[in-house]
């Protein structure tokens, strides 16, 4: 990227543009309630630097590393700031996906919805800018500063419409899930720095862990940053929290905040942790498998078309984590290259996903605005009435149901490339089961599809299922831009995987020891094909232009020769003649053959109408078996827990006090 | 490749029918009919002698001949036929419920051949014959068949795969030492046969007593 | 990019134009001779596509863009395909674009747009079929991708010239583990080209149709177009199917000898597969819909098992 160089110094500009972040979030404090004021000169502003920071992060991609140490925070521990080429792809991605975000949130406040619009804003701004130094923090202290900012904005962005009680319950499970996560991370960053007490990155990069302990921090930062994530089995905030929030709150979180998550675990397992024993790769794999699989059948169930998007995250997360996890494996049989490869397709899904699933979580919110109604079951029809939306959403839903030749396939293509090569594996049973897990990722790939069918056909196809959906009005212009942002990012990703793979193949260098630049084949530009060009090649450039030439001449000849007649008539009802738009199929109806093939994957309940019901209702509930096997004995240890020390509780003053004197002796006999 | 090439084409044969045993294995485990059970049985005994028809041309080894021709009078026209036989007297034509679904038993199918290969692998290093590989395929087919024992219910498919593990054993006998001493081989024969004779008694005892063959009744034995 | 290889592309593209509906009229006349009926003149085909062309459109009110754009959508998708599978010669110019992977994913699309359409007139029986046509797929992919994989494992490879040079210009060896990962792939195709015994063709009885449920409200020269691609699908089945199991026969060059040759060679090959094809389904009768996760679970099951024994009988301990 040296036409970018010009940048004199990324970091010091990354860093400013956290601050004026942090300044316009301010900014939106000195008129909370103008709307006009907040979306259409503050929001731009923050999309703007977003802007500047993709620019900023692209010319640092390729440069040196760069670290600075600020004189802040407390005595004896200044912030460090690094950029290094790992950063650099993940502010990319903050600054690329957020930019998108921004401008639809410019559009998207409407005076008098729950939280003050200047409120948001500077919550959504310190939301950006935390996430942004998280990537660029480069010791534990201010790692957990920035970590612990970005939960604190967003779980305060996830409750702005806290007058419903199931919003406050969300929150509170984001939170609580967020904080065992971080206590997690933080043990974590108590075993690499190897009881020296310096907690810079560069002191548990030089440190070298016996085996136990590297395991245990592994697992502790797998925990810690899953948990974020939304990792099996911690994934049960996410599909709370996604719905609750504002639409672009959603967006951000699942497509750019999730990705912080998988760039703080990338940083130990590769940087500072140097993962080389194999079968922590098959654990994370193992892990990551089924949370997709998880995800994505617990997706074809929901009428809710966030909760439907939220868990289609998780199941893109479990996904991610499989490239890692297989990453791991190469690197740990010392296969560089095939570990360059996965790891590759895990960052290229890392963008790909973040394009994808915020473009569709904004498409959300513009029907939500439109039709005030998220269940399913209530819209349809909306392709008449919002074609703009509709229309970008048919990007997302392609580029999500990962079909070529958008982005979504490039890289499960990369990654289904690296579960070829796993039969040369040199362990027995490794090398017999790893190709199995490669069909799980395709079954969760063709469920996807699936999923994505019933989210669009639903949505936007078919016939308005309540009245009050011929009222429905096509998003804004503000909003327009961010959706046709995040679509181009998608169709980008999807058309140049060779110049973009070119792009990332320096963060990629960074964890796994190499790149795959030298491996890519270089015949042509429009020519993705890793390792070697008899082996395996896709080229979408070729690909879309085939199809197109097809489409046009399919369409031409048609034309040509065809006579043009068309008529309209009442669509063909088998014979029945009182079809009503309740008859299509319903979200529910579309999940049936998911329930009834995956059954032992639910908590179901059935209500089914008897044959005489004057007025038959059918109900069927699905839940998580995880919520009973794990959570609630959980809660009901600790409730238990809790009973136990409540004769602790006196209500007197005196007795508190006396409860404090004697843990200060105590400390002071002992600690000394 | 090379390795494959390096093979004379009656051991590619040998593999291939070893193939097909183990999909045959495949086929009863999920197979829900219980004619079409026997009728697979049969076919995994001809399959069996084949093989080992193959393995005696290839290398000379006599006695092979009469295992071959043991084999095809024992396992694929008598053993079916009794149990045909058994099956009209029985009047038990009903179609087989496993205990579990079938996509699962396939994917626990597919995870023991796994174990199995891996398993073989060491111990198929060890033998010095030509067939050597498809050790792997007879222990896949032993763990196979206990696999359908374990998933049936009903008893007559248990004596069908309580057969088709010695055919496993067979024909692992066949690959890694080509064939047991036939006063082995004879014994185990006259084994199956009044193995199969008893188990006949024992429907008969079984069915008069509960009036079904449906072996979850024998729980009733327990102590209480 | 020679101007003789992309010559001969371009025919490969005509010849599957042309030839795709008649392997549909030959399927239909082996079956009706298999089932004692008078078989229709191999060219039926081409009569139904002449009359639907001649048809008017009759949309139905609420038909979005979507519906009329889908038509052409799913042909050019089934061109495309025929474009990159190697029939003729591997010498394809276009056959870089998909290896056998993204070619699954280039049938996912025309499946997605389909069911897509199928949802949009918002009938009852439109969303079934979507909903039953998106079931088959998610089962039959994972067993497709472990055939491909059985087959890319023996050649190193997943770009169709390749898999096709190294066994049909290679010595002759027996491979069991293609031999299931063939009867795996027929087993798909049933599926994937809503043959007997997942889906039957010919029928319009509401309860059991599958692809006809999506295109019920399709006419003139929008089924011709769908019509014309399902031909083509099932023509890019067989010629995938040749090309991983049966590749001999395709030469390497360019040559007008070359193609000479391949030509009786491929129409031998159709024929054949149309026959087998047309006993298959005179011989099974129709599931129910839920017996298809067994159906393709078994497919699955014999890619898997293909895999595991080229593992162990195939490759040098």
């Amino acid at each position: 990227m040296s036409l970018l160089s010009f940048t004199p110094n990324p970091l010091a500009w990354a860093v400013s543009i956290a601050l004026a972040w942090g300044a316009v979030g301010l900014a939106g404090l000195a008129a909370p309630r103008n709307v006009g004021y907040v979306g259409r000169v503050l929001f731009p502003i923050g999309a703007v630097l977003a802007v500047g920071l993709a620019v900023v992060a692209l010319s640092a991609l390729g440069g040196a590393p760069q670290s600075v140490v600020l004189p802040i925070g407390l005595p004896q521990l200044p912030f460090h700031l690094r950029i290094d080429a790992l950063s650099a792809f993940f502010l990319l991605l903050i600054g690329a996906v957020g930019a998108g975000i921004s401008i639809y949130a410019a559009g998207y406040f409407r005076p008098g919805e729950g939280t003050p619009a200047g409120l948001q804003c500077l919550l959504y701004h310190v939301f950006l800018a935390s996430m942004a130094l998280v990537v660029m923090a480069d010791d534990g202290y201010s790692f957990m500063v920035a970590w612990e900012t970005m939960a604190l904005s967003s779980f305060f962005l996830v409750t702005s419409d806290h007058r419903h009680a199931e919003v406050r319950r969300a929150g509170y499970l984001y939170l609580l899930v967020a904080h065992v996560g971080a206590i997690a991370i933080l043990l974590a960053f108590g075993i690499l720095q190897n009881g020296t007490g310096d907690y810079a990155f560069a002191n548990m990069r030089a440190q070298h862990h016996g085996g136990a302990w590297a395991a245990a921090a592994f697992f502790l930062a797998l925990f810690g940053f899953g948990a974020k994530a939304g990792l099996l089995p911690l994934h049960i905030w996410l599909p709370e929290a996604h719905p609750a929030a504002p639409s672009p709150v959603s967006a951000m979180m699942s497509g750019v905040m999730l990705k912080t998550a998988v760039y703080g675990f990338l940083r130990v397992a590769f940087d500072l942790l140097h993962a080389t024993v194999w079968w922590w790769g098959v654990v994370v794999l193992a892990f990551g498998l089924s949370t997709a699989l998880y995800g994505v059948i617990f997706s074809a169930v929901q009428s809710d078309m966030k909760r439907l998007l939220a868990y289609s995250s998780i199941e893109n997360i479990g996904i991610l984590f499989v490239g890692i996890g297989l990453a791991i494996v190469f690197h740990g049989f010392d296969m560089k290259v095939l570990a360059a490869l996965a790891m590759t397709a895990a960052l290229y899904h890392c963008l790909s996903h973040a394009s994808f699933k915020s473009l569709l979580f904004l498409c959300t919110g513009a029907v939500l605005h439109a039709t005030h109604e998220r269940s399913l079951g209530k819209l349809g029809g909306l392709i008449h009435r919002m074609p703009w939306v509709a229309w970008l959403a048919l990007i997302g839903v392609i580029a999500s149901a990962g079909l070529p030749p958008l982005n979504g396939f490039v890289s499960e293509w990369l990654l289904l490339q690296s579960f070829l090569f796993t039969p040369q594996l040199p362990h027995g049973y490794i090398h017999m089961f790893m190709p199995l897990a490669a069909a799980g990722v395709v079954l969760t790939a063709a469920l996807a599809g699936y999923v994505m069918v019933k989210f669009f056909g639903v949505i936007f196809l078919g016939q308005p299922r309540e009245e009050k959906l011929d009222e429905a009005r096509d998003a804004g212009t503000l909003e327009r831009i961010g959706l046709v942002w995040l679509a181009s990012l998608c169709v980008t990703l999807g058309l140049f995987p060779v110049q973009v793979i070119g792009m990332i193949d320096s963060a990629t260098t960074l964890l796994v020891g190499r790149g795959l630049g030298k491996a890519l084949d270089t015949r042509a530009w429009w020519l993705l094909a890793p390792i070697s060009a008899d082996r395996a090649s896709y080229s979408p450039a070729l690909f879309l232009i085939v199809i197109a030439i097809a489409l046009a001449l399919g369409f031409l000849g048609v034309r040509a020769f065809y006579h043009h007649r068309t008529r309209q008539g009442p669509p063909w009802g088998c014979g029945f003649p009182l079809l009503n738009p309740r008859m299509q199929d319903t979200a529910e109806g579309f999940g049936q053959p998911i329930r009834e093939i995956f059954q032992p994957f639910f908590r179901m309940r059935r209500e089914l109408p008897s044959p005489f019901d004057a007025q038959p209702r059918y109900r069927v509930t699905v839940e998580d078996h995880l919520w009973y096997w794990l959570y609630l004995p959980i809660a009901k240890a600790a409730e238990f827990g809790t009973r136990l020390v409540t004769p602790l509780q006196q209500g007197r003053i005196g007795i508190y006090l006396l409860y404090s004197f004697c843990t200060l002796l105590l400390l002071l006999m002992f600690v000394r | 490749m090379s390795a494959l090439s390096a093979l004379p084409l009656s051991g590619q044969i040998i593999n291939l029918l070893a193939a097909v045993l183990l999909l045959i294995s495949f086929a009863m485990l999920v197979q829900r009919r219980i004619l079409s059970l026997i009728d697979l049985f049969a076919a995994q005994g001809a399959v069996l002698c084949l093989s080992t028809v193959l393995v005696a041309v290839t290398t000379g080894q006599r006695h092979l001949y009469f295992s071959a021709a043991i084999t095809l009078v024992l396992k694929v026209v008598l053993l079916p036929w009794i149990l045909h036989r058994l099956i009209r007297r029985l009047n038990v034509k009903w179609d087989v419920e496993g205990l579990i679904n079938i996509p699962t038993t396939m994917l626990v199918g597919i995870v023991v051949v796994v174990v199995a290969f891996n398993l073989a692998l060491p111990i198929s290093q060890l033998a010095g014959t030509l067939t050597r590989p498809t050790l792997g395929i007879a222990l896949a087919t032993v763990l196979l068949a206990f696999l359908m024992m374990i998933t049936r219910s009903k008893a007559v498919p248990q004596v069908i795969g309580f057969l088709s593990m010695e055919n496993g054993l067979f024909f692992a006998a066949t690959s890694a030492t080509y064939g047991m001493p036939m006063v082995v081989e004879m014994g185990i024969a006259l084994d199956v046969l009044i193995g199969m004779i008893i188990f006949g008694v024992f429907f008969f005892q079984i069915r008069t007593q509960f009036d079904s063959l449906d072996i979850s009744h024998l729980e009733q034995l327990k102590e209480k | 990019m020679n101007p003789a290889a992309l010559t001969l592309q371009l025919l490969e593209l005509v010849m599957a134009l042309l030839l795709a509906p008649l392997l549909m009229g030959w399927v239909n006349q082996c079956r009706a001779w298999t089932q004692n009926r008078k078989a229709p003149p191999i060219t039926q085909p081409f009569r139904l596509l002449a009359k639907l062309f001649e048809k008017d459109v009759v949309l139905a009110y609420n038909a979005s863009s979507l519906f009329r754009f889908v038509p052409y959508m799913l042909f050019a998708c089934m061109a495309l395909v025929c474009v990159i599978v190697p029939v003729l010669s591997t010498d394809l110019p276009f056959s870089p674009a998909a290896d056998v992977i993204a070619l699954v994913g280039i049938f996912a699309l025309a499946r997605l747009f389909i069911a897509l359409a199928g949802m949009d007139v918002g009938t009852a029986f439109g969303g079934l079929g979507s909903r039953r046509e998106m079931l088959i797929g998610f089962l039959a992919e994972p067993a497709l991708l472990m055939v491909f994989f059985t087959a890319s494992l023996i050649s190193r490879s997943t770009a169709l010239p390749t898999i096709v040079e190294s066994l049909a210009h290679r010595e002759f060896v027996i491979y069991p583990s293609l031999a299931f990962a063939g009867v795996a792939f027929i087993l798909v195709s049933l599926a994937e080209n809503a043959r007997i015994p997942v889906d039957n063709p010919t029928t319009h009885l509401e309860l059991t149709m599958i692809h006809e449920a999506m295109i019920l409200e399709y006419s003139g020269r929008h089924l011709a177009l769908i019509e014309w691609a399902a031909a083509l699908k099932l023509y890019a089945y067989f010629s995938l199917g040749f090309g991983l199991f049966f590749p001999w026969g395709i030469p390497q060059g360019t040559g007008v000898g070359n193609v000479a040759m391949a030509l009786p060679a491929l129409l031998l090959k159709l024929a054949a597969g149309g026959f087998l094809l047309a006993l298959i389904e005179t011989l099974s009768a129709k599931m129910r819909v839920f017996r298809a996760p067994e159906f393709l679970g078994m497919a699955f099951l014999l890619a898997v098992i293909g895999m595991l024994v080229h593992m162990l009988l195939e490759v040098p301990a």
